[in-house]
This record gives C-alpha cells, sequence and structure tokens, in this order.
C-alpha cells in the first residue's frame, strides 16, 4: 500500500467526506473533543489537558486517532469552517460520525470542503508532525477512494503553492 | 466491513427527488452509516432534538436552511433544552443579539414541526417509547435513560444528526441499534458498600461519575442495586455517568429491563473487567464534584436533569415553612409539562413562598441567568457541577438536595454529619 518513490510516499484512505486538501501534518497523539477543546474563532486547542494545547489547526492536514466526547462537537466543527479556522483535511485512524457530521454540513452551508479520511495504522502512524501533506478523496463509501501523498523531507517550505 | 445498502427510498431522499431538506439529511445520514461500517438504515419511530440550543451561527445557520427547504419531521420530534425561558424571559441576563438569535432557532425547529417541550428529559413526558422501539434521540442524560431504564434503543445522535434521523425518518443501522452493543463489558460490583449509603438520593450522581469515569465508551453493569430504585435515582445516576464518560446504556442486574440476571446483562459472557466500588472510590468522586473549599454561597440550582414531579414534591416539602436566604438565589429546572402538573397538585405555591425561581425550557448551566457568579453555588446535580466550572466561571460546592435547602435557607454551605457517616474517613 505506501508506495515510495523518491522522496514522496502515497498512502491509500478509505474517503468519509470527499475533497481536495494539502497542508502540513499536524499530528494529535490523542483523540480530542472540538466542543470544549477548540476555540472555533481561532482554531487553537483550548483543552489544557491535551497534549497538543495551544497548537493552532487552521490550514493544517490533522491526523488524529479518533474523536472525543461531546456530539455538540459537530456545530463546533461546523462554526470553525464557518469561521475559516478549520483544519485542512482530517486524517483518522477511527470513523467518527460526529466529525464527519460537521464536516459535512459545514459543506452544504459554506461551500468549504474538509475532506475526512480514514487510513490504516501503518500508514497513519507513517506521517510525522510538519511533513507537507496532499489529498485527493473521492468515491464516498468505497474502500480505497483517497490517495495521500506525503512528502517524505520534512522541509519547511512547502513545494508550489501555500 | 460491508457495504451501505439502501432502499428505494432512501436513494430517492438522497437524490433530491423528495425535496432538498430530505436530500441534505440523507446525505448526513448515509455519511454516518459509512462512518459507521453500517450496512442498512433503520426506521426511527421518533426523535428528540438537542440542536435547538443556540451554539453559534453555524447552529442556526443549518436550521434555517433546512426550513427554509421545507423541512418537516416525519416522525413525532420532542425538542431539548434551548437557550432562553420562553415562560419567564426576564431570567435572561445575556444580551440581547444573541437571544434574539437564540429566539429564532427555537422558533425555526417549531416551525418544522417538533414539539415544544423544551426539555433534557423527555422521558419525564406522557408516552414514552417502549422496549425495543427505535429512537433517535439526542442529549446524553435523555439517551443513557431510553437505553438503560426504558429499553428503547437509540445511538447517541448530536447536533444536526438529530434533526436529520427527524426528516428522514432514518437511521444508520449500528451501535446502540445492535444487540452486540448492548452487551455489559464492565461490571462494578456494589456489595463491599454499606446499604444505608443506596437509600440516599446524594449517591446515585456520586455513583454514576464514579462508573461512567471508569467505563468510558463501555457499557456498564451495576450489581447490588436496589430493585426498588426509583426512576429519579436512575436519571441521576446515567446523567453523571454520561458526562464524566461516554456512557449511552447502563445495565443494572434485577433493575433495568435487559438485565433480569448478570448473566442477561453480559449476554452470556465473562465481563471484560470487574470493578469492586469500594467506599474510598465513592468518597473520592463525591469530592471531585466539588470545586470550592469555601467562600460565600451566591446561588443552590438543582433540576439538572429536569425535575420529576416527584421530586418538585420532595422540594416542597424540604421548604415548607422556610425561606430562601436574601443573599442566595435558588434556582429549580423543570419542563413546562411537569410545571403544570406540579401546579395542579398544589406543589409550586410552597416553591413561591419560600422565594424559589422555577426555571422552564433551559438550564442555569448552558445560559446566562445566574445574577452572581462570583461565589460559590450549591447542587446535587453531578451534570452541573461538572460543566458549571467551565461553563459560567462559577466554584461548584456538591450536596444532597436537603443540604442544598439548608444551605440556602440559612445562607452558607450547611453539611449534613449524617449522610456519608457510613464512608468512614472525614470529609473537607
Amino acid at each position: 500500500m505506501t508506495d515510495q518513490t523518491g522522496t514522496r510516499a502515497s498512502l491509500a484512505g478509505r474517503t468519509l467526506v470527499a475533497g481536495r486538501a494539502r497542508g502540513r501534518a499536524l499530528v494529535l497523539p490523542q483523540p480530542l473533543s472540538f466542543w470544549g477543546g477548540v476555540d472555533p474563532a481561532t482554531g487553537v486547542v483550548v483543552d489544557r489537558r491535551h497534549p497538543r494545547a495551544g497548537a493552532c489547526l487552521t490550514g493544517r492536514v490533522v491526523l488524529m486517532p479518533a474523536g472525543r466526547g461531546s456530539s455538540s462537537s459537530s456545530a463546533v466543527f461546523a462554526e470553525a469552517v464557518r469561521l475559516g479556522t478549520a483544519p485542512a483535511a482530517l486524517l483518522l485512524l477511527e470513523p467518527d460520525p460526529i466529525l464527519v457530521v460537521g464536516a459535512i454540513v459545514a459543506q452544504e452551508l459554506y461551500g468549504r470542503t474538509v475532506p475526512v479520511v480514514l487510513l490504516e495504522p501503518e500508514a497513519f502512524h507513517g506521517i510525522r508532525d510538519g511533513q507537507w501533506v496532499e489529498l485527493n478523496a473521492s468515491d464516498e463509501g468505497s474502500r480505497s477512494g483517497a490517495f495521500v501523498q506525503v512528502r517524505q523531507d520534512q522541509e519547511l517550505t512547502p513545494p508550489g503553492t501555500p | 466491513m460491508a457495504d451501505l445498502h439502501l432502499t428505494p427510498q432512501d436513494e430517492e431522499m438522497l437524490s433530491g427527488a423528495r425535496g432538498e431538506a430530505a436530500r441534505l439529511a440523507m446525505r448526513v445520514i448515509v455519511a454516518m452509516a459509512r462512518a459507521r461500517g453500517a450496512s442498512r438504515l433503520l426506521d426511527v419511530t421518533r426523535a428528540h432534538v438537542d440542536g435547538c440550543l443556540y451554539q453559534g451561527r453555524a447552529s442556526l445557520d443549518f436550521a434555517e436552511r433546512m426550513a427554509d427547504a421545507g423541512a418537516r419531521v416525519r416522525v413525532p420530534t420532542t425538542l431539548n433544552v434551548g437557550s432562553l425561558d420562553l415562560l419567564h424571559p426576564d431570567l435572561y441576563r445575556g444580551d440581547p443579539e444573541t437571544a434574539a438569535r437564540a429566539r429564532r432557532l427555537m422558533d425555526l425547529y417549531v416551525a418544522m414541526g417538533c414539539r415544544p417541550t423544551w426539555t433534557c428529559a423527555p422521558y419525564q413526558l406522557p408516552d414514552r417509547p417502549r422496549r425495543g422501539e427505535h429512537v433517535a434521540w439526542g442529549e446524553s442524560n435523555a439517551i443513557v435513560f431510553a437505553n438503560s431504564v426504558l429499553g428503547a434503543r437509540t445511538d447517541r445522535y448530536g447536533d444536526f444528526a438529530d434533526l436529520c434521523a427527524a426528516v428522514t425518518g432514518r437511521v444508520p443501522d449500528a451501535g446502540l441499534h445492535r444487540d452486540e452493543h448492548r452487551r455489559g463489558q464492565v461490571l462494578f460490583r456494589l456489595s463491599g458498600l454499606p446499604p444505608s449509603l443506596l437509600d440516599e438520593d446524594a449517591f446515585y450522581p456520586v455513583l454514576g461519575y464514579l462508573v461512567g469515569a471508569e467505563a468510558g465508551t463501555r457499557v456498564p453493569v451495576l450489581e447490588g442495586l436496589p430493585a426498588s430504585v426509583s426512576e429519579d435515582r436512575l436519571k441521576a445516576l446515567g446523567a453523571a455517568a454520561a458526562t464524566s464518560g461516554g456512557v449511552g446504556l447502563f445495565h443494572a442486574v434485577g433493575v433495568t429491563p435487559e438485565a433480569p440476571t448478570l448473566d442477561d446483562a453480559l449476554q452470556g459472557r465473562p465481563p471484560e473487567r470487574v470493578v469492586d466500588v469500594t467506599p474510598d472510590a465513592v468518597a473520592a468522586a463525591r469530592d471531585a464534584l466539588t470545586s470550592a473549599a469555601d467562600g460565600p454561597l451566591r446561588a443552590v440550582s438543582v433540576g439538572t436533569p429536569h425535575l420529576s414531579v416527584a421530586q418538585v414534591g420532595r422540594l416542597a416539602a424540604l421548604l415548607e415553612g422556610h425561606r430562601v436566604h436574601p443573599e442566595v438565589e435558588f434556582y429549580a429546572q423543570t419542563s413546562r409539562h411537569v410545571l403544570a402538573e406540579a401546579g395542579a397538585r398544589g406543589l409550586l405555591a410552597p416553591l413561591q413562598r419560600a422565594g424559589v425561581r422555577v426555571v422552564v425550557d433551559t438550564c442555569t448551566y448552558v445560559t446566562p441567568i445566574l445574577r452572581r457568579t462570583d461565589g460559590v453555588v450549591m447542587t446535587d446535580s453531578a451534570k452541573w457541577a461538572s460543566y458549571a466550572p467551565a461553563n459560567l466561571g462559577v466554584r461548584v460546592v456538591f450536596g444532597s438536595l436537603q443540604e442544598c435547602v439548608r444551605s440556602a435557607v440559612e445562607g452558607r454551605v450547611w453539611r449534613d454529619p449524617e449522610l456519608w457517616a457510613g464512608l468512614g474517613g472525614d470529609r473537607p
């Protein structure tokens, strides 16, 4: 499944919410509840007990093992999309219906897509914080509709556009 | 993981042939089903919608989009609390702009065909879901009560998903709708606790808080509760377990409908874990619910979840012949349905004479109602004690209803020396 070509690795995943996105990876080692855990006005993790408290999710490809906590997280996620503070994409290890609902409703309301992709553990754990990730997730419902490219050299400036 | 099979009716909704509101709602339901790995959707007989509480502009934008698209609920749908007490609008102390948006949100849900019940305890309304009935309920304490005490089946539906289920009448065949996810996983044995403790109302929210923290999202089984335990105690237990953990269902052996025996609760398999509940663990859970060591008592808040008629009666009896101290505000939350019934039974007059403010349609921890948040607030609710410090910035003392009432009358925190005597040790 991992196809190593030069400095890029190509990974396949399952599409939960279709779309294209690119951005630098931000790895959350623990599940995060958006309700009470993320300030939608700033995109910053405000749950002080979370190991990435203070990190800003805006525009990042956020890797999260699973969602957690309140079902009101759907509304907080949609609010972050409305305010332009949401992640560029979510890569998950376990499917999270609450964030999927938030992403779909936000797409319907605001026309902005935050793709959500489920990765196998090997692929998920192979992506490190700060790596540049590009993904194309299509075909919601199929088992391998998402293609994720990861740059292996953790260069600080993204290739091409921002 | 099975592929999702949709019926022709589901496909019709998804394609937009049944209108834009049904399309959007079915798209959300299908995405949830795929995320859950469901192979089909199920019919629900009714819904309880939590999205009517104002959480920001996105909540309102969604309701407006659905209402504009002609959304109507297809199954009988009750509404959870909103941000305003529509019967006592003077209680709201927030900014008028937010109040106007919150009001508009509440009106939109009613316009889509939901009943203006405005309660987090829909199981205290007439005509409750029956055992085995598939429903789509939001609000964590209502979910755990429906699954555990009524034996109905609902997964945990939150904002947006609740209305989408009500509009389509369909939910993924997943989670707590399925037998295999209703199997008890963590066994809590209560035989090490003094029996007198199980006679105290205040024990049940503490036990629930302990159980939720230990069980997380797994299904707890409680062994050792008396068969006669009241619904009000099970309500407090479930609400607390859904606060400290992600509990959506618990079994109590010999009490709840799916647990006539321990073996039934465990579906014939051994528990994944056994927890012997000790007096020390109960004392620790009790103490975790109190965040204030001292300070002036500003308010008392009871009724989270909303008070039942029996609880209003108990409060009335405790307040008879007393008056709340002039420096203390006393709020009692319930539904307008219970308010009417309690009024008809003459239970409200003692509350009014004592100076209690009855709050309906909302709750004091989700909206600005308290006049002062700089001191200590006392409550008998584990859920209120958990959420209010972050939501309102208050410090909380957890106590029994009797402790709450006497403290409110005396104007300072009063402790019942007998209440936890069976646990041994000192309390802070």
